[in-house]
């Protein structure tokens, strides 16, 4: 392969792990942008919807890359699993804040933060006890078609991941800029008490963010598991350590920085791994968002934490 | 009466604000509060709002104790604040702000009709509908949002220091505005610092300190008072 091959098939890569971090990173950014929380739980959510979206591929029968499906059964049950994978993660990080962050709404200091940590090691352990600790084959029913372009190769599973992620960016964004709730997510973002004081019911803007922030986390470790051919329970801290950095690259509470970010950071992975070694990746990664944190703390979409009085 | 203070006492955790506070507010009166620095005025206006909630006493609208209620459920019923410092979304369009302020109506033709009212009482906040809140001049920002308040179509507007941090210019402006919003049929309960404007428009006031009402009256009586002369007109009193 020549080097422009080389950087070619490093893209195509890089923006299908870019994908899926930006999806997990939309997460942590939302939650942070409403309540200047870190919602650690958040890693284990997605991980959570990777078993989901396996448990739903397996209720239709299959098991392991053997069964392809083409045509209008491939897009059903993709319709169907993403859709099964996201209501119920976005369900799990409905109940993880009513139970466990609302009680804690009004505590200052870290408190909300540390307990986001041990709802994640509750998942964590649930998933390994249930399910084991072995890694699991995932169940993959999308054709391997190949393109070949220049000397890279495209694989059709990778444009089928481009396209949902691409679908579920662009939703989340004109969801957020134009439907009623929203715009009042965005309001709380920006002036908690203003926005209070309009009307809008804060707890229900809460849970919205949860809602969306979790399916989509839901629909990145559906994505991670057709993408890797795997899953298994330690999947989150890594995957989510990486969107969390992209987050805070692309300026936490920032909607359209997140997804930027995303794709920056899978970017990295993937040219990192190409050129550098893999075993450095999360050198460089975790360097970059010690390097943003100290340089600009606003990211680079400059966006500071939102405005409270 | 539109508004009633009944003893009202809060508290922030061990620190009492307001204390056996009474106010009277009669349907299309502009009522003006005043006092100083820390006399609780803000807190007056958060508990009308219902963001702090009274330790003692009630707080009575349209004839129904309110004290208990959401804040959602007071503005649904028609009490819509204007904030201190403006307190617009900044990163929201001007248009974007105005439909917060109707976050609880329905779309149609009342909202229609409330977007050309605010359009006709500041044509600037039209030709700006565009336009990212956070970038707009003080005096602009503070008509963005007495329309955003307008846009809930209160029938009680609670405006927190109006003039604050505005140019002369748009003071003067800002009041002309507030009696005219007065004219049309909305009553006003206003505190503000500038003590000399607000009772040039308001039909009567209250004096606050430190959390008790020290005095009331009409406009008129209280421009006369030695007190308010003194401590909020400005003017020396000679000793004789």
């Amino acid at each position: 392969m020549t080097l422009f091959d080389l950087l070619l098939q490093q893209t195509i890569n890089g923006l299908s792990l870019g994908a899926m971090y930006a999806l997990l990173a939309l997460g942590f950014t939302l939650v942070y942008g409403i309540l200047e929380l870190i919602n650690f739980s958040h890693f284990n959510v997605f991980m959570v919807g990777s078993f989901i979206a396996m448990g739903v591929l397996q209720l239709f029968g299959l098991t392991g890359q053997d069964v392809i499906l083409t045509g209008l059964p491939l897009v059903g049950v993709l319709l169907v699993t993403f859709a099964v994978t996201m209501v119920s993660s976005g369900a799990i990080g409905v109940a993880i804040e009513r139970l466990s962050l609302r009680p804690l709404r009004n505590v200052k200091g870290p408190a909300a933060m540390i307990t986001t940590i041990g709802v994640s090691y509750i998942l964590f352990n649930i998933i390994l006890l249930v399910c084991g600790a072995e890694a699991k084959n995932y169940p993959n029913p999308m054709p391997t078609v190949r393109y070949h372009i220049a000397g890279a190769v495209l694989d059709l599973r990778v444009v089928l991941i481009w396209i949902v992620a691409l679908v579920l960016m662009g939703g989340l964004y004109l969801f957020v800029q134009k439907s009623r709730i929203g715009k009042a997510m965005r309001a709380t973002a920006q002036d908690a008490e203003a926005a209070r004081m309009m009307g809008v019911d804060v707890d229900r803007v809460v849970m919205m963010a949860f809602f969306l922030g979790s399916a989509l986390a839901g629909a990145g470790g559906l994505i991670f598991g057709l993408y890797y051919n795997f899953t298994s329970f330690i999947i989150g801290f890594t995957a989510g350590l990486r969107a969390f950095t992209a987050a805070v690259l692309g300026g936490i509470g920032n909607v359209p920085g997140a997804m930027v970010g995303g794709v920056i950071i899978g970017m990295i992975e993937a040219m990192g791994g190409q050129f550098i070694a893999t075993a450095w990746t999360d050198v460089i990664i975790f360097s970059i968002l010690v390097l943003v944190l100290v340089f600009k703390p606003a990211g680079l979409f400059g966006r500071m934490a939102p405005t409270k009085s | 009466m539109l508004l009633e203070f009944r003893h009202v006492d809060t508290h922030y955790g061990d620190l009492h604000v307001l204390k056996d506070v009474n106010y009277a507010i009669e349907p299309g009166e502009i009522v003006a509060l005043l006092g100083g620095n820390a006399s609780g005025k803000s807190t007056t206006m958060k508990t009308i709002m219902g963001v702090v909630r009274p330790t003692r006493g009630q707080v009575i609208y349209d004839g129904e104790p309110i004290e208990r209620l959401a804040t959602a459920e007071r503005v649904r019923r028609g009490i819509a604040p204007v904030l201190e410092a403006r307190r617009l979304f900044p990163r929201m369009t001007v248009f974007e702000n105005l439909e917060m302020g109707a976050y609880l109506r329905k779309r149609g033709a009342e909202f229609d009709q409330d977007l050309e009212r605010v359009y006709s009482l500041f044509p600037r906040v039209k030709e700006r509908h565009g336009q990212i809140a956070g970038t707009l001049s003080g005096g602009e920002q503070q008509m963005v949002a007495m329309g955003r308040a307008l846009m809930a179509r209160p029938r009680l507007l609670c405006m927190d220091e109006p003039s604050m941090g505005l140019a002369p210019i748009f003071v003067e402006q800002t009041f002309d505005i507030i009696q005219e919003i007065n004219r049309q049929g909305t009553t006003i309960f206003m505190v503000e610092q500038n003590a000399n404007m607000a009772l040039s428009i308001a039909h009567r006031a209250y004096v606050l300190q430190t959390g008790q009402v020290v005095l009331s009256g009409t406009a008129a009586e209280l421009r006369q008072n030695p007190m308010i002369r003194e401590a909020y007109l400005g003017e020396l009193q000679v000793e004789t």
